[in-house]
């Protein structure tokens, strides 16, 4: 069975490092065929003109955020329910990586705002959940580096993530609800732009790319953290052996 | 290429993003090589895991 | 002197490499500032309003939290009884220890301010005086928050005790951190009239502080 196969961190490793280049090529590709159709191709949006183009790392990074989230909960009940032995690693590559692309939404979310509704941060309902959501991943975080051991941590971290995706819908239902309780003097919305294909195409190619790329950066990083374990390994046995 | 008005700030979210990007890459590889290098170390000092055929010295 | 700086440096290291501090800090920072919009409603004006007050009370929570940790890891492997027992003047150890807790906690928070300022819509001129009052105005906190962690060393579960000790006694600096940084944006009263009784308030601290701290430490780990 090919997962269980995968189970084995040596042949996951060979796996990689056979995968690796591929996956590099094929994002970087994709990557210049986006920014082409992004940049110099899609038309400007009659409402934003074309600060509209931030959308197209805008959107994909917001895509990235819940889904890194997701693949960190898949991991999770991999550690907790099937005690798969790459799950820990998945989940702890993917953490760092999620948080990354969040503070990436956010940031251009800001720059987006700024010639939109004239602040660099408002207080609306979507803004604010991806806030959470990057404080969520930021509290992982510090939760992977606060339990020394590799395996207590990843199941703390597992049961975490769990709560965390099942909360993360309620408080953007929360968090939406907060939002149309208090209408601000000006409604500002974070208007959605005319979508019709000459968006929606560079805005798919610009989400593909971000989809390899991330699939790269994880798989790059989980090898790293199994190096990183073997390392571990190694010293412990070192100290044991009073080498 | 005409991006209007608000120049700066599609070039500033395009560069924020590429550097953030660069920034994961560097790390990442950065990791690779630390730990690849300490393998290799502990490696020549004799010690290696169960898996592999050296004697431990 | 040489004791002290060994002292100091390892006190950074120590707390750069378990590395709870600063960025745990930073990050209830945010938190508390995320919160209370979500307490109060996101209109922008209010908040720019009271924008000061928010970052003054989210940093002085920040500091707070982190203040257990100024003895209680040397409490527990013994290097605080090593430091007792040594020749160096006990209150000068504590000032050494309180300036590396500030260096390594309190100084990431006055960093953390301009990022947190823009989720306030503060202006830059207020962000400015909010930061210089917290630059001027955490050390205070870190040094009156020595005397609650050195009466509540002994304690395992110290926590609340340390917050009820030490937050009264934050009071002042509170009231005239926020006073000159509200007086900068706002300002029926002058910018430095509050500032300047904050810095005498820190440089009282620095003083009060240790001393008050040496003594709950010998009585209580005597």
């Amino acid at each position: 069975m090919p997962l269980l196969d995968l189970a084995n961190p040596s042949r996951f490793l060979s796996l990689v490092d056979r995968v690796l280049p591929w996956l590099v090529v094929a994002t970087v590709a994709v990557f210049a065929i986006g920014l082409y159709q992004a940049l110099l191709v899609a038309p400007d949006d009659y409402q934003q003109g074309a600060t509209v183009k931030i959308m197209f790392i805008h959107v994909p990074n917001a895509w990235l955020a819940m889904f890194c989230w997701v693949v960190m909960s898949i991991a999770a009940l991999g550690t907790l329910v099937w005690r798969h032995p790459l799950a820990d690693v998945a989940a702890k590559a993917a953490a760092p990586l999620g948080a990354a692309f969040t503070f990436l939404c956010l940031l251009t979310g800001s720059l987006w705002g700024r010639p939109m509704w004239g602040a660099y941060w408002v207080w609306d309902g979507r803004l604010t959940s991806v806030l959470v959501l990057f404080i969520m991943y930021l509290a992982v975080l510090a939760l992977w580096r606060t339990v020394e051991d590799p395996s207590r941590a990843a199941r703390a971290a597992a049961i975490l993530t769990l709560v965390g995706a099942i909360n993360l819908p309620i408080i953007k239902f929360s968090v939406d609800w907060w939002a149309t309780l208090h209408q601000p003097a000006s409604v500002m919305r974070l208007g959605a732009p005319t979508i019709h294909s000459s968006i929606l195409v560079p805005l798919l190619i610009m989400g593909l790319a971000f989809m390899l790329l991330f699939l790269t950066l994880h798989l790059a990083a989980m090898r790293n953290e199994i190096l990183r374990r073997r390392v571990r390994t190694l010293r412990l046995m070192q100290a044991q052996a009073g080498a | 290429m005409h991006l209007g008005p608000y120049a700066g700030f599609i070039i500033a979210a395009y560069a924020v993003a590429l550097a953030v990007v660069a920034g994961l890459i560097g790390w990442i590889i950065a990791d690779h090589r630390a730990q690849m290098r300490t393998l290799h170390d502990l490696e020549t000092r004799g010690i290696s895991r169960r898996s592999s055929t050296r004697e431990v010295a | 002197m040489s004791g002290l700086a060994a002292l100091l440096e390892r006190d950074i290291r120590l707390a750069v490499r378990l590395g709870g501090g600063a960025p745990m800090g930073v990050l209830f920072f945010l938190i508390v500032v995320t919160l209370v919009p979500f307490a109060l409603g996101p209109d922008l004006a209010l908040l720019r309003r009271i924008g000061p007050a928010i970052l003054w009370l989210g940093a002085l929570l920040a500091s707070l939290l982190a203040l257990d940790r100024l003895f209680a890891a040397d409490h527990e492997d013994g290097s605080l009884d090593l430091i007792l027992m040594s020749s160096v003047s006990l209150e000068l150890a504590v000032a050494t220890k309180a300036l590396a807790h500030w260096i390594t906690t309190g100084l990431p928070l006055v960093i953390a301010v301009p990022v947190l300022a823009l989720f306030l819509g503060l202006e830059p001129w207020t962000m400015g005086a909010v930061a210089l009052t917290l630059l001027v105005g955490t050390p205070a906190l870190t040094f009156i928050g020595t005397v609650g962690a050195a009466l509540a060393v002994t304690l395992r579960r110290g926590g609340l005790i340390l917050a009820i000790l030490v937050l009264p006694l934050t009071i002042p600096v509170l009231i005239f951190g926020v006073a000159a940084a509200n007086s900068a944006a706002v300002g029926p009263v002058p910018f430095g009239a509050p500032f300047t009784i904050l810095c005498g308030l820190t440089l009282i601290s620095f003083v009060i502080g240790p001393f008050a701290a040496a003594a709950a430490l010998r009585h209580g780990l005597e």
